[in-house]
This record gives C-alpha cells, structure tokens and sequence, in this order.
C-alpha cells in the first residue's frame, strides 16, 4: 500500500510518500503507526505523540481502530488548519 | 463548484457565475479568508498553504452535499487557494446561494467550519524566529461541533 505524510510529519518522516508492505499483524491504522514507529529514529520522531496524529485510507478521515486491510493509500498528517 | 488553485480568485466575478442568468436567487453569501500580518502577537511575513491533493476536493465535495443536504441552496462556490501566500492576499472564498437570507449565511458558516477542521489543508508561517507550522486551534473543533447536534431549521426570511 502507498503511505502519505503531510505537514510536519512529512518533514520528519524525510519523504512525502512510500510504498509499504507491513507484516500480517498490523491490523488497524494504530498498529500501522506503531509499526511505523520501529522503523527508524526519523519515524519514531515523527509518530513519537501519535494522539495528535490524523489519519485517512483512500481519502477518508478514519480512527486508529480502523482495519487497513484493502487500503490503496494511507495518510499521515497533524491536525488540519485551512480555510 | 470546488477549485483548488494557487491564483487569486475575484470575489464578484464568482458571484456573477453563480447568479448569472437566473431569477430565482434572492440571497448570495460569501465569505473570504485573508492573510493576516500577525497570528497571537507574532508577526508573519508569509504563509505556505500545503494540501493533500485529491482528499481536499473530495472532503469540500462531501460537505458542499451535506450543506446542500441540509439548506435550500441554489448554488455554492469554495475556492481554497494553496502555495506561499503574503499579508493582504485572499486565501478561501464560500459563496452560497439560495432563496432567502437565513440558507445562504447558515449554509456559508457550516462551510468554513468544516472547511477549518476538516478539509486536509495545513499552513506554515514564515516568523522572525523562523518558520512553523500553525497550530490547530481548540475553538475551530467547538465551532465545527455544534453543527453536529441536531438544529432545527428556522423559517425562511427575506
């Protein structure tokens, strides 16, 4: 699946996007944030207070309890301030 | 109709889009973000708007149906600009029209509410010190919360 960050997570992330194939385990959108985490110092930082992070699967705000099985794009971003 | 751009946008021409030709509009609302010089005491020599392209349109789309869902309207504009913007430049433009006053100003303030907390847009201030993204504000999620609880409709006025 493709993965987005936006915001300050991008910034900290390093790249606005990637493809991911996590392992069978990682459920749902926390499970993946979790897992994100583990993968280096750079996710860790960015997911460190995963609360205040927002997410979406195919354009879509979801919760962290929402299954990403079938997900094409996941989003990674902080609270939205347009407008 | 929903326009995501980096250009300015002309206030009365999108109203002359929506009015044109018609006789059965009798109230057009608009309200049109700006830029500002200073956000809590800091001032702000820029701002860069980033959005997530696709889910923007498709989050404004979602909520232009539920306001059309929810009030009379003949008619709604959103144009959210995106790039670096300066103090002065327009940044967001929600027309709505209908019939009578109180759908279009109701159906207008429902918009930028949603469009405040809910529209995947995020803003970077360039300060003195530097520059940092804006931080969501507690009284944008309150004034988008209280469209959630039931409302009753009030009748239409001239």
């Amino acid at each position: 699946m493709k993965l987005l960050y936006f915001a300050w997570v991008r910034e900290r992330v390093g790249k606005p996007e990637e493809e991911i194939d996590p392992p069978a385990n990682v459920r749902t959108v926390g499970d993946l944030m979790a897992w994100l985490s583990g993968r280096g110092e750079e996710y860790a930082y960015a997911f460190e207070n995963a609360k205040v992070i927002r997410a979406a699967i195919d354009h879509t705000h979801v919760k962290p309890d929402m299954p990403i099985a079938g997900a094409r794009e996941i989003a990674f971003f902080p609270p939205m301030t347009g407008g | 109709m929903i326009r995501l751009q980096r250009e300015d946008f002309d206030i009365g021409a999108e109203i002359a889009a929506l009015t044109r030709g018609r006789t059965d509009i009798g109230a057009v609302a608009t309200f049109t973000g700006i830029c500002r010089a200073d956000n809590e005491g800091q001032r702000i020599a820029a701002m860069t708007l980033e959005y997530y392209a696709g889910m923007a349109e498709a989050e404004i789309a979602r909520h232009v149906e539920e306001a059309q869902a929810r009030w009379p309207l003949l008619g709604v504009t959103v144009i959210h600009r995106y790039g670096r913007l300066t103090p002065g430049d327009n940044v967001v433009l929600v027309v709505t029209a209908s019939s009578h006053r109180e759908a279009a100003f109701a159906a207008a303030e429902f918009l930028m509410d949603y469009l405040k907390t809910r529209a995947p847009f995020w803003k970077k201030e360039e300060r003195a010190g530097g520059a940092d993204w804006v931080e969501a504000r507690q009284i944008d999620d309150a004034a988008a919360e209280r469209w959630e609880k039931p409302r009753r409709r009030p009748e239409a006025a001239e």
